[in-house]
């Protein structure tokens, strides 16, 4: 594969002075972790280091936020094992230094880009938003991260790019789950051009302001709060801009049941479950479900992308 | 002590202790008891155990039969009943929790759930089958039906069936649970159809009729 960078990146800042000084924390982080692993699972916290990130309330929901430890202890990441405690028992295993992106497809500029290189131009935020699974549940997170479509203009997309689609990593030896038929391996995801340059549509880094824990997708993640939460994707080593809509881990699985959309949609079921409600994590054993809202109560923002189109049709 | 009072007085009590820890962990972690979790989704956690732990209990009881047979311990049959009603026991805290914890008694939900959802309605035919075995597990049920009790208590083989069907239902993509399920109930339904045909086949003079040969397990 050609390799090569974008031209304003300068050979001298491909190591910033936040990720050296990231790195330092790191290291005090995992030492404080250490400290802390006396105390009961209940005062679990984030252990990653610090990240300097501002509060974006315009795109934050009032809700309050699900624990740090629901979080990071009720995953689906099949990559980890396919029970909701696998990720947070298994994750420890990913390597994610040094980590890099190769960016290809429909772009003026292409190649492989180390982690530090993708996250430097970006200022990051904190964004409070609702996670609905496709499994009925939800959540309210904190994450930290920047908008994707400021990272994808910095490649310069030419105007054959109507998609965009991602993959995850692919290691067998540190996700054990992938030794397993259960998803075709790597997993895929992908988004239209302008649900992808849409300002909600977040690349994240972070959580409760500190690093990503390794379960919930790290080093970078995308999240589309609009849609169900397997459209996520995690642990992203790869960008690809095309013209034909990419194919999706899930909808390869199950055609019938994840289509490529994946809008949250009260009103069209799972062909095995009703989506017309959900049990928000966190609550008492006698909580009702709540009714889901359409486009997870974002429709305000992004309903305007879907003008035309037949949800039933397209979920 | 006789055979008889070992297991009325020590392996039935002890089993039946040992039947009640998959419940005693729930209750430990509602209650939040000696550091006992039921995780980020207690309800799905409580659905999930009693579901998985239904299967077991039907599973276990299903190898009765089969281990009296290849062991000889008749005493083996004496535990049976208990087992069988954990296994019902399981499934109404199963259906219970759905009902409850999971639709808040919502009938209109849970009315079309039944009846759209085909893992919801094979799932709740088994529960409804599970019923009058429950309701026949008596000594004095047992004299009274007679022939008829043995008839009706097959039907335990349909309702493992469609137990391991709904759960394998309602997986999202990793099924390899619910297929070694569907694998040990294979060997178990195949084990007694492997006996009817030998039985069928072999001159009874060669395989001396055992007494409870005609019972159901």
């Amino acid at each position: 594969m050609r390799m090569h960078r974008p031209n304003h990146i300068k050979p001298s800042e491909i190591t910033p002075e936040s990720v050296y000084l990231n790195r330092r924390q790191i290291l005090a982080a995992g030492i404080a972790a250490g400290a802390t692993l006396a105390l009961p699972a209940s005062a679990a916290g984030p252990t990653g280091a610090k990240l300097k990130a501002t509060r974006n309330a315009k795109f934050s929901v009032p809700d309050s936020p699900n624990s740090y430890e629901d979080i990071t202890t009720y995953n689906n990441f099949y990559e980890f094992g396919s029970e909701k405690g696998d990720p947070a028992a298994n994750a420890h295993t990913l390597r994610t230094r040094p980590w890099s992106v190769t960016v290809g497809g429909e772009a003026e500029v292409t190649g492989k880009f180390t982690l530090e290189d993708i996250l430097k131009p970006h200022a990051l935020e904190e964004r409070i938003y609702r996670l609905r699974c496709v499994e009925r549940w939800s959540m309210v997170i904190p994450w930290v991260g920047f908008p994707l479509g400021d990272l994808i203009k910095r490649f310069k997309p030419t105007s054959k790019a109507k998609y965009v689609a991602f993959t995850t990593l692919l290691d067998p030896k540190t996700m054990p789950g992938q030794r397993s038929g259960a998803l075709d391996w790597p997993y895929v995801e992908g988004l239209r051009m302008d649900e992808a340059m849409h300002p909600l549509t977040l690349m994240v880094v972070g959580l409760y302001g500190h690093v990503l824990p390794n379960q919930n997708g790290a080093p970078l993640r995308l999240v589309v709060p609009w849609k169900y939460g397997f459209k996520g994707i995690k642990s992203i080593v790869q960008i690809r801009f095309t013209e034909r809509q990419p194919p999706t881990a899930w909808n390869l699985a199950a055609p019938n049941e994840y289509g490529f959309y994946s809008n949250v949609n009260p009103n069209v079921d799972h062909p095995r479950w009703s989506q017309a409600r959900e049990r928000r994590i966190g609550g008492s054993l006698f909580n009702e479900l709540q009714p889901t809202l359409m486009f997870n109560g974002y429709g305000d923002q992004v309903a305007s992308l879907y003008r035309g189109m037949d949800l039933a049709k397209n979920y | 002590m006789t055979v008889e009072q070992g297991v009325r007085w020590v392996v039935k009590p002890l089993l039946f202790v040992a039947c009640l820890l998959p419940l005693a962990r729930l209750v430990a972690g509602a209650f939040g008891l000696a550091g006992v979790s039921l995780g980020a989704n207690p309800v799905e956690t409580i659905l999930h155990t009693c579901g998985k732990w239904t299967l077991n209990f039907l599973m276990i009881t299903l190898c009765v039969t089969p281990l009296r047979e290849l062991t000889g311990i008749p005493a083996l049959l004496r535990v049976r009943r208990m087992l069988g009603l954990f296994a019902f026991t399981h499934a109404a805290l199963h259906f219970t929790t759905y009902l409850w914890l999971d639709q808040s008694f919502d009938l209109r939900a849970i009315v079309e759930d039944i009846a759209k959802r085909p893992y919801i309605t094979i799932g709740f035919t088994a529960l409804l089958m599970l019923i009058p075995l429950a309701i026949t597990s008596t000594n004095r049920m047992m004299r009274r039906l007679g022939r008829r009790w043995q008839k009706l208590h097959r039907l335990v083989y349909v309702i493992a069936i469609l137990g391991v069907w709904h759960y394998y239902w309602q997986v999202k993509a990793d099924v390899r649970e619910p297929l070694w399920y569907a694998a040990g109930l294979t060997l178990l339904l195949g084990y007694r159809a492997w006996r009817q045909w030998r039985r069928r086949v072999v001159s009874p003079r060669t395989v001396p009729a055992q007494p409870s040969q005609s019972l159901p397990g």
